[in-house]
C-alpha cells in the first residue's frame, strides 16, 4: 500500500513536468502555448528550487536552440509546446538529429493547422512528429494514455533520448494534459534512469562522432575540458563539415540504424485480448486508447472477438506488432482525433486480409466508446 | 461501478476547485479511481463553466461524463444545457436563486438549495458557495466517497487561514441536504 504522501491528484501536464524532474531534467526553455503552458508554469516554479534552470525564450525557435545548447553542456533538457510551436521547432529538431543531441520535445497536441483551435483536443501531429523536419532522420515518439503515464513515459522518453543521443517527441494531447488523476510518485531509484554514454578517452584523443565505439558515440559535455565542433552540416568523426559522399552516406545510415536496429528496445505496445485470435482489432494511441479500451470490453460482452493494440511508442512505428495482432483479423479499426494519419501506417503493416477503417473526429470532442462500437457494427 | 458527477455554473463560482477536491478525496484519500476534467478556454472565464468528476472502483477508461448521476447547476443556462444528460433515476441539485425553471423530462429527483444566498448571508462570504455545494454532494454520494475524506481534501487545498470558513460552509451544505431529504 502506498503512503498518502506519494499519491498526488494532478494534471497530465503537471505529471509530465514532475516526471521530467524525476528523470533528471535540469534545463527547460520554452515559450508558453495552450494547451501545454502548465508544463512551463510548473517547471518555472520547481526548477530553480531543485537546482535547475528555467528560461522563457523569445519564441519557440530560440527555445529549441537553447535546449540543444544546454544538452551539449551535459544537462538533461526539455521544451514543451503545441502545434504551432512544434512547427517552429522543426528546423532545430533536425539539427538535434544530425548533431545527435539528446533532448525531449513535448507536444501537447491541439486542433487545426496554423493556430487552429487552441483549447480543443487533437492527435493530428502524428505525421509531423515523424516527418516534420526535412531530410532522412531518426525519430522516436512516445505517447501516454493516463496522467500517471505522463510521469512514467516521460521518464522513458528521457532514457531513450539519452541512450540513443536523439531527440524524443513526447506526444501528448489536450485531454490527457488537462485532466486530473491520481499519480503515485515513485521513490528515487525505483524507475531506471539512463544517461548518455560519456567519453572514456582524454580530451586530446576525443572525437565527437567516433564510430569505433559503435553506432552511438560517447558524448562529452562542453565545459569539462573537451573541445569539439558541432554543426548541422554533414560531418565526419571530428564534427567538422565534410563533402566526402562516402562518409555522408555512412553517417546518415548510422543515424537511422541507431533506431532501426534497436526497435525492440524502443517500441512499447500494450495489448488487450491480442492472444485470442481477434477478428476485430482496434489500434490507437494517447487519450483515444481509453475510449478504445471501453469499446473493446463492450464489444466482447456482446460476443465480438475484439482486441486492442495501444501504441506507447508511435515512432518508430510498431510494424511487427501490428502485423502479428492483425494476422487473423477481418477488421482493423483506427480511431484517431484527426482526419486519418496513423491509419496510413496501419494499412501498410496490417494483414492484407483485414479491412482497415478509421474513426475520425476533429469537432473538439473526444472520440467516444460508442462511436468506435458503432463503426465496428457497421463494418462487420 | 462508474459514478459521474457534473458541476456546472458560471466561471468564478469555484466549481472547478470543487471538482478537483472531490476527485482528490475519492482517489488520494479513499483510494478509489477518479478523473477530473473541466471546460477549458474562453468559456472558463465569465460564461458557462463546468467541472466533471468520474469516480469508480476500477480504472476509468472514457474520462468524460456520458450520463451524469449527479448534476449540480448554479445557473439556469447550465440547468437547461445539462439536465437532459442526467441518468434515469439521477439527481439534480440546483441553486434556488440561479435556477428558477426546473422541468425535467426524465425520472430524476431535483433538490433546490440557496447555495449562493446561504454563503453570502449565513456564512458571510459568497465565495464559499462551492463548499456548501460540496457538502451537499458529499451527502448525496451516500458513502461512495467519505464526507470526512472530502473535508480533509478541502482543508489541504484551501488557502491558509480560510480553513474554518470553508469547513463551516461544507458542514452547512451537508446539513442542508439532510434537511431537504427529511
Amino acid at each position: 500500500m502506498s503512503k498518502k504522501s506519494d499519491l498526488k491528484f494532478m494534471s497530465g501536464n503537471e505529471a509530465c513536468a514532475e516526471g521530467a524532474l524525476y528523470a533528471g531534467l535540469t534545463f527547460f526553455a520554452g515559450y508558453p502555448i495552450t494547451p501545454s503552458s502548465e508544463i512551463a508554469e510548473y517547471l518555472s516554479a520547481q526548477l530553480p528550487k531543485r537546482g535547475g534552470v528555467f528560461i522563457q525564450m523569445e519564441d519557440e525557435i530560440a527555445s529549441m536552440g537553447a535546449v540543444i545548447g544546454a544538452s551539449l553542456t551535459g544537462a538533461k533538457s526539455m521544451t514543451a509546446t503545441s502545434g504551432p510551436g512544434f512547427s517552429l521547432k522543426q528546423e532545430h529538431i533536425g539539427f538535434a538529429c544530425i548533431a545527435e543531441v539528446p533532448c525531449v520535445v513535448v507536444n501537447v497536441q491541439r486542433g487545426g493547422p496554423s493556430t487552429g483551435f487552441p483549447t480543443g483536443p487533437s492527435q493530428s501531429d502524428v505525421m509531423q512528429a515523424r516527418w516534420g523536419t526535412h531530410g532522412d532522420h531518426p525519430v522516436i515518439a512516445v505517447s501516454p494514455t493516463t496522467v500517471e503515464e505522463c510521469f512514467t513515459e516521460v521518464v522513458r522518453a528521457f532514457n531513450l533520448a539519452e541512450k540513443y543521443r536523439n531527440p524524443v517527441i513526447f506526444l501528448m494531447d489536450e485531454i490527457i494534459g488537462h485532466m486530473r488523476e491520481k499519480v503515485r510518485i515513485p521513490e528515487p531509484g525505483e524507475l531506471e534512469i539512463l544517461s548518455r554514454p560519456r567519453p572514456t578517452v582524454p580530451p586530446e584523443k576525443y572525437k565527437p562522432y567516433d564510430e569505433s565505439f559503435g553506432d552511438i558515440p560517447p558524448m562529452a559535455a562542453y565545459g569539462e575540458g573537451y573541445r569539439f565542433h558541432v554543426t548541422g552540416l554533414n560531418h565526419d568523426e571530428t564534427g567538422f563539415p565534410t563533402n566526402n559522399g562516402k562518409i555522408i552516406q555512412r553517417t546518415e545510415e548510422r543515424l537511422l540504424r541507431k533506431i532501426e536496429a534497436n526497435k525492440e528496445d524502443i517500441i512499447k505496445v500494450v495489448d488487450m485480448y491480442a492472444d485470442d485470435s481477434p477478428e476485430v482489432v482496434v489500434i490507437t494511441f494517447g487519450a483515444t486508447v481509453r475510449s478504445a479500451r471501453a469499446a473493446v470490453r463492450t464489444l466482447r460482452d456482446t460476443g465480438v472477438k475484439a482486441a486492442l493494440l495501444a501504441l506507447y511508442t508511435v515512432w518508430p512505428f510498431p510494424e511487427t506488432q501490428v502485423r502479428e495482432v492483425t494476422e487473423k483479423a477481418k477488421l482493423v479499426v483506427v480511431p484517431e482525433l484527426n482526419l486519418g494519419q496513423l491509419i496510413y501506417e496501419v494499412e501498410r503493416c496490417a494483414s492484407a486480409d483485414a479491412k482497415v477503417v478509421g474513426v475520425n473526429k476533429i469537432n473538439t470532442e473526444p472520440i467516444t466508446p460508442v462511436e468506435i462500437i458503432n463503426k465496428v457494427k457497421e463494418e462487420l | 461501478m462508474r459514478y459521474e458527477v457534473r458541476l456546472s455554473g458560471e466561471g468564478g463560482q469555484g466549481l472547478i476547485l470543487a471538482g478537483i477536491i472531490l476527485g482528490e478525496a475519492a482517489s488520494v484519500y479513499d483510494n478509489l479511481h477518479a478523473v477530473q476534467t473541466q471546460s477549458y478556454g474562453p468559456e472558463a472565464r465569465g460564461g458557462a463553466s463546468k467541472s466533471e468528476v468520474i469516480i469508480s472502483d476500477e480504472p476509468i477508461d472514457y474520462p468524460k461524463v456520458q450520463e451524469a448521476d449527479i448534476l449540480l447547476a448554479f445557473t439556469q443556462e447550465s440547468f437547461d444545457k445539462y439536465s437532459p444528460d442526467v441518468k434515469e433515476g439521477g439527481l439534480i441539485i440546483v441553486d434556488s436563486d440561479g435556477v428558477k425553471r426546473t422541468s425535467a423530462q426524465k425520472n430524476v429527483q431535483i433538490i433546490s438549495i440557496p447555495f449562493l444566498r446561504t454563503a453570502a448571508e449565513e456564512i458571510g462570504r459568497a465565495i464559499v458557495a462551492n463548499m456548501i455545494a460540496l457538502g451537499t454532494i458529499a451527502e448525496a454520494l451516500e458513502g461512495r466517497v467519505k464526507p470526512e475524506s472530502i473535508e480533509k481534501a478541502i482543508l489541504a487545498r484551501v488557502p491558509k487561514g480560510t480553513e474554518d470558513l470553508n469547513k463551516r460552509a461544507f458542514d452547512r451544505g451537508r446539513q442542508l441536504y439532510k434537511e431537504r431529504k427529511g
